[in-house]
């Protein structure tokens, strides 16, 4: 790989302002294709959810899905467009191998939500307020796979296989108008769009937009000017950015990258830049001289979506509570800075919390057992928090327990942990391995006396007013109980026998 | 006649009408697979030379025949058109049976399923005798453009039997079955049914499902039936007409009466508009002579006849021919060698892009490349206003026109195209003559509106067979039949025969 000169950061916001634009492209969660009725289940074997319409046959004809239009609408309400009261489908011409048809049914001028925006916050709180151009309905092309070449490119592949059982998914495009002004925060910002409209995709139940699987892509355009200058700058395409962290790498790098061949006296080429998960960084994909022709016209083979006001209204009506206003809801129930909220909302900790909470546990717990216990095994087995096995039931059942005392902080983690281990459920656990705090006077009682009994020295220290020393034999009776006494008491009992005052 | 399977009375049951064959085989006068095999007996015959199939499905026909007979044997109620053979065009699927459009490109190809149009023609007991020659992705007005060799007109074969469709027409009109299937772009159905002296319909857009068939044009194509007689087609078109909910476009209404239109033909008390630009340099005499003969025996019958004024119709050529090739550039894009059809190249040496290419460049004819060129070209950004979108407001223009017209009177006429048939090969090197042919028929696939194409008789000169087009407002399809049905029924008096019965007998 070619070595890319960058310019500091500093060094790049202090000579350039940086605009970007952000296309994200959403696979909805319908349960059948956009224009036929094929299953978009993943995972099936290849071609086995295909039809002569997704495959493009001489003579097969599309039919819209009318859920992937109200799911588009839902999206539009959502980021406060204005729906489109008459549009059209068109197509987009174009030649690949996974095309089926060698034109992609898409929108171009008349789009079915237009003119919105979408409020984000960035982690100390403020407010940014993020333009939405367009946001229009399309369908997925085929997945290719490439045998033969490096690292799973065309280059240098000895033949592809070709699966058409995302041909026709139904995708959602969502573009930004430029967004200008965000200065240094520009990559924050585009991070902090991406995990917004996440949660807002999610909220409205049109896609589980996990972007690790592809449901949810961000494309990333920036280009940079010099402070003062109004014209834009010429803009680079950074494709298929497909985590929260490398949108904000992404933009970063090319701020940097940019500013170093600006200031150089170069010029930035108007090209598709293919990101790099490993370093962060990007390199040359196609170069993009003159604006690429799609031919579109609009498409013949289907009517015009001509959405009723009625129904409209009556799709604003079922909105859920959107996002950022559940958030800010929440942090003042539960009573935690805006930036402990930043850190729960990226780590997708929300729902599990607002449902364990929901199941019965106080808040702080729910918080500490999903950002905590829970956080650190998600990151550690890289799964996001809702794929853990244990559900949020199970985490308020635990928290309960520990209300009761029935099991002290140490023996709660035990009891997640196995229950993570497929052990069962919380009771079937403590039952099964034992894991009760010992804190009737008998069973503890003979603890403390062997304690007492075999640590003279301690004994002597405390009886001669080194009360700190106790710790010592509650360590001593808290290791032959295997963890299990309840600390609190067993110092007590201690105390009692030596005739100590506490 | 080379067949003698006789009837009862004696006529051939080739000759039969297809109402009749389906009474017969309804009373047991004759089976389907003797009806059948009668025909099969005289495409083996005559087609040799008329060369109107590019498929016989004998043993698919057959079978179709037999479960007919079965069912009438098991005392189930026959449809109307059940065990009468039909030819259909080779653009519309047919699960199993090789379906190449008369394109070299989808050579070998076994489609997995049925056109909605098939489908409800084997439903409807009609059997499908095999697939039609065609211009090559119906793009043409001879079926010269045809990859697998021309068809020849029956009445005679150094003549073109029109196009795209002139293997379903020149099948009718050569008695090899009594009905065919068409699809009519600009005049696919109508000029083929003129230059052959049979009826040919194009229904209203919409009115008939595109599901399965092949497009060129998506805005502009539609299926509809080929007959030797009014009421045959008026029976063919009720088959297959009627909403789709495959075909988005498809009209969710039902389908306009077109069979009792057939069977009451009158045009007492209807005013009826000639249409003011279908005349002059260009147009054959006799086929003026033959229109003004139609326009008198209209008055007998006791129709009002008015000249009516369509001035954008002078624009409908152009606009089709930016419109229809647009179209066609982007729905032939799907054949680039990767899924199914022909595939050049593919020996290791060369890319997956190579492969289209090589597999374009030697799978489409020339036509077809012509207009994916004029098509990439009109639709291309730059250019598009000046051309695609010129054309869309002609349409619109066109369409008023229809509706101003309709708004004084019921249908419109027309001869359906300028001249008789023109032999082989006279226009094959000239596009703009070829595109002529369909000067007349083109505004009413623009508008969307229903049309017809009947016999009015020989042209004086060369004695071959001039075309009367009727065409109806958008689903007042019946119209049509309603008309027609009255004319022919006046020529029949006139002539004594049906015109078809004056063709040669091969």
């Amino acid at each position: 790989m070619t070595v890319i000169d960058l310019l500091s950061y500093e060094d790049a916001l202090a000579s350039y302002d940086p605009v970007m634009g952000l296309e994200v492209h959403v696979e909805l969660g319908t349960r059948t294709k956009m224009f036929c009725g094929c299953s978009t289940e993943l995972g099936a074997p290849a071609n086995s959810q295909t039809c002569p319409t997704c495959l493009g046959l001489p003579g097969a004809l599309p039919v819209v899905n009318a859920i992937g239009v109200e799911s588009a609408i839902r999206i539009g309400l959502a980021l406060n467009c204005e729906i489109a009261e008459w549009c059209r489908f068109a197509r987009k011409n174009y030649f690949y191998p996974d095309m089926p048809k060698n034109f992609q049914t898409s929108q171009y001028d008349e789009p079915i939500a237009f003119n919105g925006y979408l409020d984000v916050q960035l982690e100390d709180g403020e407010t940014f307020r993020v333009e939405i151009e367009r946001a229009h309905m399309e369908e997925d092309t085929g997945k290719s796979t490439h045998i033969g070449g490096a690292t799973g490119r065309i280059h240098g592949a000895s033949h592809s296989l070709l699966d058409y059982n995302r041909a026709g998914i139904p995708l959602i495009e969502i573009v930004t108008k430029p967004i200008e002004g965000a200065g240094e925060r520009a990559p924050e910002v585009a991070r902090a769009y991406v995990a917004e409209l996440r949660e807002l995709i999610k909220a409205l139940g049109v896609s589980e937009a996990r972007m690790e699987m592809g449901q949810m892509r961000c494309d990333v355009n920036l280009s940079l000017r010099p402070h003062g200058r109004e014209k834009f700058g010429t803009r680079s395409e950074t494709k298929n950015v497909n985590s929260l962290r490398s949108v904000e790498r992404a933009a970063r790098f090319e701020i940097q990258r940019h500013a170093a061949v600006l200031s150089s006296g170069g010029t930035i080429l108007q090209e598709t830049r293919h990101f790099h998960e490993e370093d962060g960084s990007t390199t040359s994909g196609r170069i993009k001289e003159e604006a690429e022709d799609y031919r579109y016209f609009p498409e013949p083979d289907l009517v015009p979506v001509a959405p009723s006001r009625e129904w409209v209204e009556e799709i604003r009506a079922s909105l859920p509570e959107l996002p950022r206003v559940r958030r800010n809801r929440l942090r003042e129930e539960w009573g935690v800075s805006e930036h402990d909220m930043q850190s729960i909302l990226n780590a997708g900790a929300i729902d599990p919390i607002v449902a364990t909470i929901d199941a019965g546990a106080p808040a702080d717990q729910a918080r500490k057992w999903w950002m905590g216990e829970l956080a650190r095994n998600a990151n550690e087995t890289g799964r996001a928090l809702d794929e853990l096995p244990i559900t949020p039931a199970q985490v308020a059942r635990v928290t309960e327990l520990v209300a009761a005392g029935d099991l002290n902080d140490k023996l709660a983690r035990q009891v997640i942990e196995a229950v993570l281990a497929g052990e069962g459920d919380p009771d079937t656990v403590v039952d099964k391995r034992g894991l009760k705090v010992v804190s009737d006077d008998g069973a503890l009682g003979a603890a403390v006396d062997e304690a007492i009994a075999g640590n003279a020295g301690v004994v002597e220290k405390i009886k001669g007013g080194k009360t700190a020393a106790v710790g010592a034999l509650v360590g001593a009776v808290m290791k032959a109980t295997r963890g299990q006494a309840d600390a609190g008491r067993a110092r007590e009992l201690i105390l009692e026998k030596l005739g100590v005052e506490a | 006649m080379t067949d003698s399977t006789a009837t009862t009375d004696g006529t051939a049951v080739i000759r039969l009408t297809a109402a009749e064959t389906a009474a017969k085989i309804a009373s047991g006068e004759l089976t389907a697979v003797e009806v059948t095999e009668a025909h099969l007996a005289r495409i083996e015959a005559v087609d040799e030379k008329v060369h109107a199939f590019l498929h016989v499905d004998r043993e698919g026909a057959l079978a179709q025949a037999r479960a007919v007979d079965a069912k009438r044997a098991a005392g189930e109620k026959l449809g109307p058109l059940a065990g009468v053979p039909l030819a259909l065009k080779d653009i519309f699927t047919t699960e199993g049976v090789p379906t190449t459009v008369g394109s070299k490109i989808l050579e070998g190809w076994l489609p997995p399923y049925d056109a909605t149009v098939t489908k409800r023609l084997k439903d409807a007991g009609v059997v499908i005798l095999g697939k039609t020659n065609m211009d090559e992705f119906a793009m043409g007005s001879s079926t010269e453009n045809s990859a697998y060799g021309p068809t020849g007109n029956p009445w005679d074969l150094t003549r073109i039997p029109g196009g795209s469709g002139g293997g379903s027409s020149a099948a009718i009109a050569s008695f090899q079955a009594p009905l065919a299937i068409g699809t009519d772009t600009g005049g696919s159905i109508r000029q083929p049914a003129a230059v052959t002296g049979t009826v040919g319909v194009k229904p209203t857009y919409g009115g008939v499902s595109r599901y399965g068939m092949v497009a060129f044009s998506s805005s502009l194509d539609q299926g509809g039936p080929c007959a030797r007689t009014v009421l045959d087609a008026a029976l063919l078109h009720e088959v297959m007409a009627g909403h789709d909910p495959l075909d988005s476009t498809s009209v969710d209404a039902p389908v306009p009466p077109v069979v009792e239109a057939a069977r009451n033909g009158s045009v007492t008390g209807m005013r009826i508009g000639i249409v003011k630009q279908f005349r002059g340099d260009g147009y054959q005499a006799g086929v003026l002579q033959r229109f003004d003969e139609a326009v008198e025996v209209l008055r007998g019958l006791g129709a009002e006849v008015v000249e009516v004024d369509c001035p954008s119709f002078d624009l409908a050529l152009s606009a089709y021919y930016l419109i229809a090739p647009s179209e066609c550039s982007s729905n032939l894009a799907r054949f680039d060698a990767m899924r199914y059809g022909l595939r050049v190249g593919d020996d290791g040496t060369h890319s997956a892009e190579d492969v289209t290419a090589l597999s374009r460049e030697a799978g489409f004819g020339d036509e077809v490349k012509r207009r994916i060129m004029l098509g990439t070209y009109a639709l291309s950004s730059g250019y598009y206003d000046a051309y695609y979108g010129s054309a869309q407001k002609v349409r619109t223009l066109i369409t008023r026109d229809f509706e101003a017209a309709f708004g004084q009177v019921d249908v419109l006429i027309s001869p359906t195209t300028p001249t008789t048939a023109f032999p082989i090969g006279e226009r094959a090197d000239d596009p703009m003559a070829m595109y002529l042919a369909d000067l007349c028929t083109i505004p009413a696939n623009l508008a969307g509106n229903a049309a017809m194409s009947l016999p009015c008789g020989l042209a004086p000169e060369d004695g071959l067979p001039v075309g009367l087009q009727i065409i109806a407002p958008a689903m007042k399809d019946d119209r049509l039949y309603q008309v027609g049905a009255a004319v022919e029924a006046a020529f029949v008096e006139k002539w004594g025969h049906q015109l078809i019965e004056e063709a040669p007998s091969l």
